[in-house]
């Protein structure tokens, strides 16, 4: 198999806007789900993870200069803002342009520019904005990448499918480098769905824990910058592996009763890797905090024989991000691959599956060479992923 | 309460999208889920919205459902009762 | 590997072929709804969750459908069928339903039924469903039909033997505009096909041609 290599990667959150400064954050065990009442977002109190729009404004405006850009930033939505500031974090290094027919956008996100039509009547921004082709292209043009951007938009899976999708180009040889960002933000759109799933849970979420209650929403971005050419005078490298997707063919919103087709998710991507169960180190699951997902994700793994392997979930640092939450999540793995920390699952008390899955209370130092990523979403989509340190 | 539950069974009907089923299909005893009519957790969401959109009763905690929306008869009785409370 | 198209639907401009011939014709189309209604009824199907699936869904099902149910003696074991998808304006139809019941706070009334359609993906967990579907799927967004990225995709799960066989279509649809294509494509060592179809090489050209009005 073609080695495909993670070469650098970026995550915007409440907890900051690079990874390594959310890395020191999900270190010290810091959350950005805080309680917010903000009258666009919802009548009602939201435990929610937000971006710091001042911070973003302020970093954005120095990209323009420094890119030469005469638009203003006014010109920007929110996510395009958000997305440009992770993929400039992300390549700011790279050894080739992106105009370099080599090199492909791709992007993850569920909803895109969706909160354009809260406001579609205001006029501030052109109406086709909302399709998310057209929020790609903004990007595109921002940094001149040469190709259409492949996008992906496959409900919370969206981020680890892209990742899957762009190593999988990268091995059949098309391109060499993928710039891979996935982004989504809190929109009344997104809660009031949510509300009306009765899905949230009024205190920060907590997944895998006895007493969850619901997932928290949040927003944020992530870059993975994926390469054939591992870069020079690194000691270490960080392999994408195998991957696989498959469906639950149950129910569009419920997940599987069984947790049987996470499983084979699993065990297809360890195989495609070449890797045995044994070897991971931990898992970074999907872990939304809902009853039902939590369920099903812990008979998945136990499923797959992995019930004593050291198991996390992201979601209670900065809630649940949508089309972000893969690449997010991905990147916060590199850092852990890096560091040699497998980080402690925000929000956990008490396990709510003992014996089923090793849920990780609290941060563990260890060499950490193998990780397993693993996503489900509506529609009954489900993903994994396999991370590996050379 | 023979009005009420008529009235129900048009708006559950319209509410859930049951196209092929008439009002004297449903057998205002007869269980919604399950066997009954085949609704799933997403009608049983949307029975929440029905009886606060059209009745305006609010039910906060899901997990009520079970009983309130067992048959056409007792969303009838649940509605009686909590629309003369308020 | 060499790859076949053994089967295609084509679902649009009031007319339904399966593989080459028109089996529904309207010639005028009052709405999108009763149209496809119009073929759920000619083709006799009794699946009442249909009735509840949003536009996208009902238009990528009934195009499914008719490729699996009567277009292709192939059967396939649930992890060996792929699905990849693409549209352009996502789940552009609904967002909008699912926006008009949020638009005032005095009527606030956001629908779990409506809002679950607001992804694009479902209309693949609606056909994975129907059809006991459980291996690969992707749905992917591009402006115009992009037949370069689908062959790719699709060929890359066929070649490295993610699955057997795959849909691969386009399922696009705004308000009373739609229009749905769907290929079936598999290895040509063990490719099936009903009498009379010509398979046609898993090609952009082959896929540029299905998509136009036949």
């Amino acid at each position: 198999m073609k080695a495909v290599y993670a070469i650098s990667e970026n995550i915007i959150s409440a907890l900051g806007f690079t990874a390594s400064g959310n890395a020191e954050a999900l270190l010290s065990g810091k959350t950005g789900i805080r309680i917010h009442h903000d009258e666009k977002l919802s009548s009602n109190k939201l435990a929610i993870s937000l971006v710091d729009t001042q911070e973003m404004e302020r970093k954005f405006e120095l990209i323009l200069k420094q890119n030469k850009k005469e638009q203003q930033p006014s010109f920007f939505t929110r996510l395009e803002k958000l997305l440009i500031l992770s993929v400039s974090d992300a390549i700011q290094n790279l050894p080739v342009r992106p105009d370099n027919k080599k090199v492909i956008l791709v992007l993850s996100t569920t909803k895109g520019n969706i909160d354009l039509l809260e406001d579609r009547f205001t006029a501030k921004f052109d109406h086709k904005r909302v399709y998310l082709w057209a929020l790609a292209s903004v990007v595109k043009d921002f940094f001149g990448f040469a190709n259409t951007p492949l996008i992906i938009s496959n409900a919370c899976i969206s981020g680890v499918m892209a990742l899957i999708a762009a190593s999988r180009l990268l091995r059949s040889g098309k391109y060499e480098t993928a710039v891979v960002a996935g982004g989504d933000i809190a929109t009344e759109f997104v809660i009031s769905g949510f509300q009306s799933f009765q899905a949230l849970s009024p205190e920060p979420c907590k997944p895998f824990d006895l007493s969850r209650k619901g997932l928290s929403l949040g927003e944020g971005c992530g870059t993975i910058v994926l390469s054939t050419n591992p870069g020079d005078g690194k000691t270490e490298h960080i392999l994408v592996m195998g991957g696989s997707v498959s469906n639950d063919a149950n129910h569009i919103s419920g997940p599987s009763r069984t947790g049987e087709e996470l499983s084979m998710a699993i065990n297809k991507s360890l195989e495609d890797s070449g890797i045995e169960y044994t070897a991971v180190d931990f898992i970074n699951a999907h872990g939304t905090a809902t009853p039902f997902n939590d369920e099903m994700e812990a008979k998945a793994v136990s499923l797959s024989k992995m019930d004593k392997v050291p198991l996390n979930s992201f979601k209670g640092y900065w809630g649940h991000t949508l089309g972000a939450s893969g690449l997010m999540e991905s990147a916060a793995i590199i850092q852990s691959m890096k560091l040699n920390r497998v980080f402690s699952s925000a929000g956990l008390e008490v396990s709510g599956f003992p014996g089923m899955i090793n849920v990780v209370s609290e941060t563990i130092f260890k060499p950490v060479n193998t990780c397993l990523k693993t996503a489900s979403g509506f529609g009954g989509c489900n993903a994994a992923l396999v991370f590996q340190k050379t | 309460m023979d009005e009420l539950i008529n009235k129900l069974k048009k708006e559950v009907i319209t509410q859930l999208n049951l196209e092929d089923i008439s009002e004297d299909d449903i057998n205002p005893d007869s269980p919604l889920f399950g066997e009954g009519l085949g609704l799933d957790s997403i009608d049983a969401l949307e029975l929440i919205v029905l009886l606060e959109k059209n009745y305006g009763i609010k039910i906060e905690d899901p997990k009520d459902g079970k009983k309130i929306f067992h048959s056409i008869r007792t969303m009838a009785e649940y509605i009686t009762e909590h629309q003369k409370k308020a | 590997m060499e790859k076949l198209i053994t089967a295609y639907t084509y679902i649009g401009e009031g007319k339904v072929f399966a593989n080459k011939r028109l089996i529904f014709y309207q010639e005028k189309i009052a709405t999108f709804a009763e149209f496809i209604k119009a073929l759920y009824k000619q083709e006799q199907i009794a699946y009442p969750k249909f009735y509840k699936m949003d536009s996208l869904s009902k238009l990528g099902f009934m195009c499914a459908e008719l490729l699996l149910r009567y277009e292709n003696p192939g059967i396939f074991k649930p992890g060996s069928l792929a699905v990849v998808l693409a549209n352009s304006s996502s789940s552009l139809d609904t967002d909008l339903l699912h926006q008009e019941s949020i638009r005032n706070r005095s009527a606030y009334f956001p629908s779990p039924s409506v809002f679950v359609y607001t992804l694009a993906n479902i209309v693949i967990g609606e056909i994975c469903i129907r059809h006991g579907l459980k291996g690969e799927n992707a749905f992917l967004v591009s402006e115009k039909f992009n037949p370069s990225t689908l062959k790719d995709y699709v060929s890359e799960i066929l070649d490295n033997h993610r699955a057997e066989a795959c849909i691969c279509g386009w399922v696009e649809i705004l308000g009373n505009n739609f229009k749905a294509v769907m290929a079936l494509v598999e290895n040509e060592s063990t490719a099936t096909w009903i009498n009379g179809f010509k398979p046609m090489p898993f090609t952009e050209a082959s896929l540029n041609e299905i998509i136009k009005v036949n």
